[in-house]
């Protein structure tokens, strides 16, 4: 068996799959990854179920080497320089580190999570069916915990087979999308008015359980203690001081603060990558395109192996071969690196 | 339940979940056509539906929008919390053993102070109550039983602790708690019990249901110790009295 050894990883960045749903009326929260979309990307570059588990990395750099073999990986979600010892490596592909390589990758650009999926996932004991981290209940696996520099994933040796690229749908600039409610009805029209047309920042105080948001206080009809009803990925509770938090896949299963609305199902991995500091507004939609929405994104998730395609960097480039000898440098037809086109990290 | 119960609101919580709420206060009558809702969805499952969550006043019905829409699972959902209660009769009865006061309850004696009352007699009136499990939230195992004496009502603390231990009894409000994990509480600890409500590597992993039925019984702090070490090892320890 090869191993992944972490040489390196900032906070946040722990092992996520599809999460544990199912127990939620006693208490367990079902965690899974922040944006499934990339999680499914990342799964479906190397050949996996779409929400096998990987290694979801928060916004620092991270470094991991291969060890006892040859290890097959898929990068998808927030972008980020990538370099496998000396090789650049575009993000939305798969590579494969051969045994003592280290694969390097810088901060995130342009959101705040990616998703590094390992060829026939990584080895753990499921616990309510997910390897997802929740460290509050002590569960996830191979380590209950986020992971930290010296853990080790054992995972299977490398198949060999053709590097593939994924050819996502570009995310749109746009507002993300809610309804309203369960409990709008506790918040004046003009408060419901003011929380659609602010602009609002994420805090950097957020976590996997809920983004804080910054702007204008949301004043309540009623105050702010309700009695504690249950919770989706996505409420949006408005505490005693006004600033609205958006609950996240390790939230309490229920809360007592009113909920003004909830981010929709197919908007809430782009949400989730939003970064700290960068401003952004809500749109509320009807349930009917809400859930017309939700099975678009159904069926982009159904369809993700049909967009992979052949990896053109990897196809001998001649031009750039050429490139390269009229420049006067030398060129070794092993090293890739020498040869290939370098993609821009920004795909 | 009875014809004129009004029927409860539905209320949209996103794209994929709906809160089913039979009332806006703790409602005991409320409480219990929740549980009702609950256990019929189970006896008569609802294509599309993945999940529901059992609280004080509302059930949170998760359903999967690809397979079915808010208009059609919502008329489903009003004409079944119309229907008899299915299995009311089976209800589960546990009795819990706890250690009051001392190390185990650390405020066991501010409270009889703040009630006017003797530690014993607030101890008494706790175990004389006969307690329903009216939700199970916040932390894995948190079971939130509805049935306190009124005369143990009380606010919650000013300062909530930021770490209470495991198994700690308490109360806030108008309820009483078994906390499974350690974590922050800002209700008034009474005692602690050595019943895991949540424990891994046990089947079953989770030994309260919404619905089921509690009562206390005091311990001395020898006896929870050897409890304690019983649960570790995955003994129940609390006991089935009817079920």
């Amino acid at each position: 068996m090869s191993k992944l050894v972490i040489s390196s990883i900032g906070p946040a960045s722990s092992v996520q799959d599809g999460g544990r749903p199912g127990s939620q009326r006693y208490g367990l929260t079902p965690s899974g990854a922040m944006d499934r979309l990339a999680l499914a990307a990342a799964n479906t570059l190397v050949g996996n179920e779409l929400f096998a588990a990987a290694v979801e990395i928060g916004p620092f750099g991270a470094a991991f080497t291969a060890r006892c073999g040859a290890v097959r990986i898929g990068l998808a979600g927030a972008s980020r320089s990538v370099d496998i010892s000396g090789r650049a490596v575009a993000f939305d592909t798969s590579a494969t580190l051969a045994d003592g390589e280290t694969l390097t990758l810088g901060f995130a650009k342009g959101g705040a999570f990616s998703y590094l999926a390992i060829e026939g996932g990584i080895a753990g004991e499921p616990m309510f069916g997910s390897l997802a981290v929740n460290a509050r209940a002590g569960l996830g696996s191979p380590y209950p915990r986020p992971l930290q520099s010296g853990d080790e994933l054992h995972v299977q040796p490398a198949s060999g087979v053709a590097e593939r690229r994924i050819e996502l749908p570009a995310l749109p600039d746009a507002p993300i999308r809610i309804l309203f409610g369960p409990q709008d009805d506790e918040f004046s029209e003009d408060n419901k008015k003011l929380f659609l047309d602010s602009e609002w920042k994420i805090s950097a105080t957020s976590d996997r359980m809920g983004y804080r948001l910054e702007g204008p206080a949301i004043k309540h009809l009623h105050g702010h203690n309700i009695v504690s009803d249950g919770t989706v990925n996505g409420s949006i509770q408005v505490p005693g001081n006004g600033q609205p938090i958006v609950l996240m896949p390790d939230r309490g299963t229920s809360g007592g603060y009113p909920k003004i609305a909830t981010v929709i199902s197919a908007d809430f991995g782009r949400f989730a990558q939003i970064s700290a500091g960068h401003p952004f507004r809500f749109k509320a939609v009807t349930m009917a395109e809400a859930q017309a929405e939700a099975r678009k994104f159904a069926e982009l998730l159904r369809t993700l192996p049909d967009r992979l395609r052949p990896l053109e960097g990897l196809d001998l480039n001649l031009e750039a071969l050429s490139a390269a000898n009229v420049a006067g440098y030398a060129v070794n037809a092993v090293d890739a690196a020498t040869w290939q086109v370098a993609e821009p990290a920004t795909t | 339940m009875a014809a004129r119960d009004a029927p409860p609101r539905l209320l949209p919580s996103g794209d994929s979940a709906i809160t089913v709420e039979f009332s806006r206060d703790i409602d005991d009558a409320a409480n219990r056509r929740v549980l009702a809702l609950d256990r019929t969805l189970a006896a008569a499952p609802i294509a599309g539906v993945t999940e529901t969550v059992p609280t004080y006043r509302s059930l949170l019905v998760h359903y999967d929008p690809v397979q079915i829409g808010f208009e059609a699972l919502g008329e489903q959902l009003l004409a079944l919390a119309q229907r008899p209660d299915p299995s009311a009769a089976r209800t589960r009865r546990w009795r819990i053993p706890v250690a009051y006061g001392g190390e185990h309850g650390i405020d066991l004696e501010d409270v009889a102070k703040a009630l006017d009352a003797t530690p014993d007699d607030i101890v008494k009136r706790h175990v004389a109550g006969d307690y329903r499990v009216a939700m199970i939230g916040f932390t894995p195992g948190w079971s939130y039983l509805s049935g306190l004496d009124k005369f143990l009502h009380m606010p919650r603390r000013q300062n909530p602790r930021v770490l209470t231990p495991a198994g700690t009894i308490s109360i806030g409000g108008v309820q009483t708690g078994i906390q499974c994990i350690a974590g922050p509480s800002g209700w008034h600890l009474l005692g602690r019990t050595a019943v895991r409500t949540y424990q891994l590597h046990r089947d079953p992993i989770f030994l309260l249901e919404p619905g089921d039925t509690v009562s206390f019984t005091p311990v001395d702090a020898k006896t929870f110790a050897e409890q304690d070490r019983a649960a570790e090892a995955g003994e129940f320890v609390a006991e089935l009295v009817a079920a």
